[in-house]
């Protein structure tokens, strides 16, 4: 049994969080489901009644959309880290908060116990405790869990472990980390709401986004102006050449791609090629164009 | 607009799914059953359902198909007692999940003893859990085993106007009727309905409690066959409001008694279903843009 202190008091931490996040958003009867779920959780005496809790939370507690005032956000942030519940449901951040409340210090427990819950979970069920992987102790015995969810069919499971959540640049291993990239692109999500893009960019992606950007290519099908983020730091002349084509003959979402790849290039060549287009430049410099902005 | 209440969609192909749509299908409920074969573990029986309630439900979604559940351990499987002890101990955490509306399809097949121990049982998690039921009727000896089936549900206490007896024909429809039960007619191209028969019967019985379904699944069979009975009962000189009572809302009526399924699910669902399980009108893979609400 591995029990950790500090663990205990993150996870009370959050639990208070989410509680204070759903307090004006449930109903009495709704908020009276909780309380009694969660003693009987807290007991331990039931243990098929996590499961069952989180089963039933969106009947109980409904879907409505969590919604957070800015200051609310700014407690997350600040109670964990990169926590962004951006597009969070109410019932999600009550399954979350019921997965906090089964942990009793013993990791391996907690973990086996999610595994368990994952592992017979339905759509939403996944994506709600997929989405709650920042708040849950012992991160690092989560791994196989959240790359799982990278390896889902389902984008919206996918995108429960890649978008807004700070798990992935944490944890994941570079050659995790540069499959859900590329991944997120292969099946045309986002890269922006990833969190950590920039720090992690690496050559491997780079290498491997530049292929892919040839695939399309010759395939006659259009490259994600997303894609050269992750390729600028490390981009040499070909595809320097590439950007300063795109940024002449391409749509604008392309084009601002492409300008904003130039502007992350280190390359004197890209510099000059960012330069032909002053507008795109300026636009850049003043921040009218960034890279959440574009896709 | 129709509704599908007995479809096999995991064994159904994408051009299905498209024509179902396109046909005006919003929604179709799928009951667990065997897949054409016996499973030998439970193993495989908690994947099966987690499929039908994960990524069966996602593919429906990208479709603009809304898609539920019913939960149960199907009569031919039931002959496995080693398999059927261990499924009705998974049953009860499926059966609260989101989505789904009844306890299904169970009943008799060759009306073993076995068959009829697990089916009480059922009867009974479904009384306790507050589920409407789907009722199998055997193909073989199919009168005396619908005959059967409502003495043993009226005897385990439960309320015939939650109960949908399924796959009856001439012989068996007074006598559903007669007792208060729903009656559904799997319109099949070779055995159990034609759309031709059930004109007839809704000529001659009205519209009351009587149910088109399809029933589709691995064999030949047809995913269109309730907006084909719709348009053929209309031919026929059926009314418009009872042609919408045998192929959408009496399907809601009694399905929806679960809690888990209504009409706003598909013309005004909630946000963030719209984000993650239910794309509307467009196809995900298209690269279409999903209908979000931008925050």
């Amino acid at each position: 049994m591995t029990t950790s202190l500090s663990q205990t008091a993150n996870v009370e931490k959050s639990m208070h969080l989410l509680k204070g996040w759903l307090a004006p958003r449930l109903a009495p009867e709704a908020a009276a489901w909780l309380t009694a779920q969660m003693a009987t959780i807290v007991s331990g005496e039931k243990p098929m009644q996590l499961a069952m809790a989180i089963g039933l939370a969106p009947r109980k507690v409904g879907k409505a959309d969590l919604d957070l005032k800015p200051d609310e956000a700014e407690a997350g942030r600040a109670a964990r880290s990169g926590l962004d519940a951006t597009g969070w449901s109410v019932d999600q951040a009550v399954r979350i908060l019921l997965v906090l409340a089964g942990y009793r210090g013993d990791d391996d427990r907690f973990v086996a116990g999610l595994d368990r819950i994952l592992a017979a979970a339905e759509i939403g069920e996944q994506i709600a405790l997929l989405r709650g992987l920042p708040l849950y102790p012992a991160p690092e015995k989560l791994l196989h869990r959240a790359a799982e969810g990278v390896r889902s069919a389902m984008q919206p499971i996918f995108e429960a472990v890649a978008h807004r959540n700070p798990y992935p640049r944490e944890q994941f291993s570079e050659a995790q980390w540069n499959q859900m990239v590329v991944k997120a692109l292969f099946i045309e999500s986002r890269l922006w709401p990833i969190q950590g893009l920039d720090v992690r960019r690496n050559p491997d992606l780079a290498r491997m986004l530049i292929d892919y950007a040839a695939e399309r290519r010759a395939a006659g099908r259009s490259i994600s102006p997303e894609l050269w983020r992750c390729v600028a730091p490390f981009a040499g002349e070909a595809e320097v050449e590439a950007l300063a084509h795109i940024l002449r003959t391409g749509t604008d979402a392309e084009r601002k791609g492409a300008a904003l790849a130039l502007k992350d290039c280190p390359l004197p060549s890209a510099r000059a090629a960012l330069e032909t287009d002053k507008a795109l430049a300026d636009a850049i410099d003043a921040g009218r164009v960034a890279w959440d902005r574009i896709a | 607009m129709f509704i599908d209440p007995h479809a096999h969609m995991i064994s159904r192909t994408t051009d299905d799914y498209e024509a179902m749509a396109k046909a005006g299908v919003v929604a179709v409920i799928e009951p667990a059953f065997w897949i054409g074969q016996a499973r030998t573990n439970v193993g495989s029986y908690k994947d099966y359902l987690s499929h039908i309630l994960g990524f069966e439900r996602f593919r429906a979604g990208q479709f603009g198909v809304r898609h539920y559940c019913c939960i149960g351990l199907n009569s031919k499987e039931a002959n496995n007692e080693e398999l059927a002890e261990a499924v009705m101990e998974i049953l009860p955490g499926f059966a609260t999940k989101e989505g789904v509306v009844a306890i299904g399809e169970i009943g008799y097949d060759e009306q073993t003893a076995l068959e009829d121990k697990y089916f009480r049982l059922q009867l009974d998690l479904a009384r306790e859990l507050d589920l409407p039921v789907m009722i199998h009727t055997p193909h073989r000896d199919k009168k005396r085993g619908a005959s059967r089936s409502m003495d043993v549900i009226l005897e385990h206490k439960l309320d015939p106007s939650r109960v949908v007896i399924d796959h009856v024909n001439e012989e068996t429809i007074e006598e559903v009727k007669d007792r208060g039960f729903w009656a559904a007619f799997s319109i099949y191209p070779h055995s159990k309905m034609t759309a031709e028969r059930m004109a007839a019967l809704v000529k001659t019985y009205g519209a009351e409690r009587l149910i088109a379904d399809s029933a589709c699944d691995w064999g030949v069979s047809d995913p269109l066959s309730v907006p084909k009975t719709a348009k053929l009962m209309a031919e026929a000189g059926i009314s418009a409001e009872d042609v919408r009572l045998v192929t959408y809302a009496n399907a809601l009526a009694v399905y929806g008694k679960s809690g888990q399924m209504s009409e706003d699910d598909w013309l005004s669902p909630e946000p963030i279903d719209q984000r993650t399980l239910y794309q509307g009108n467009t196809v995900l893979r298209g690269g279409q843009t999903p209908r979000v609400e931008e925050t």
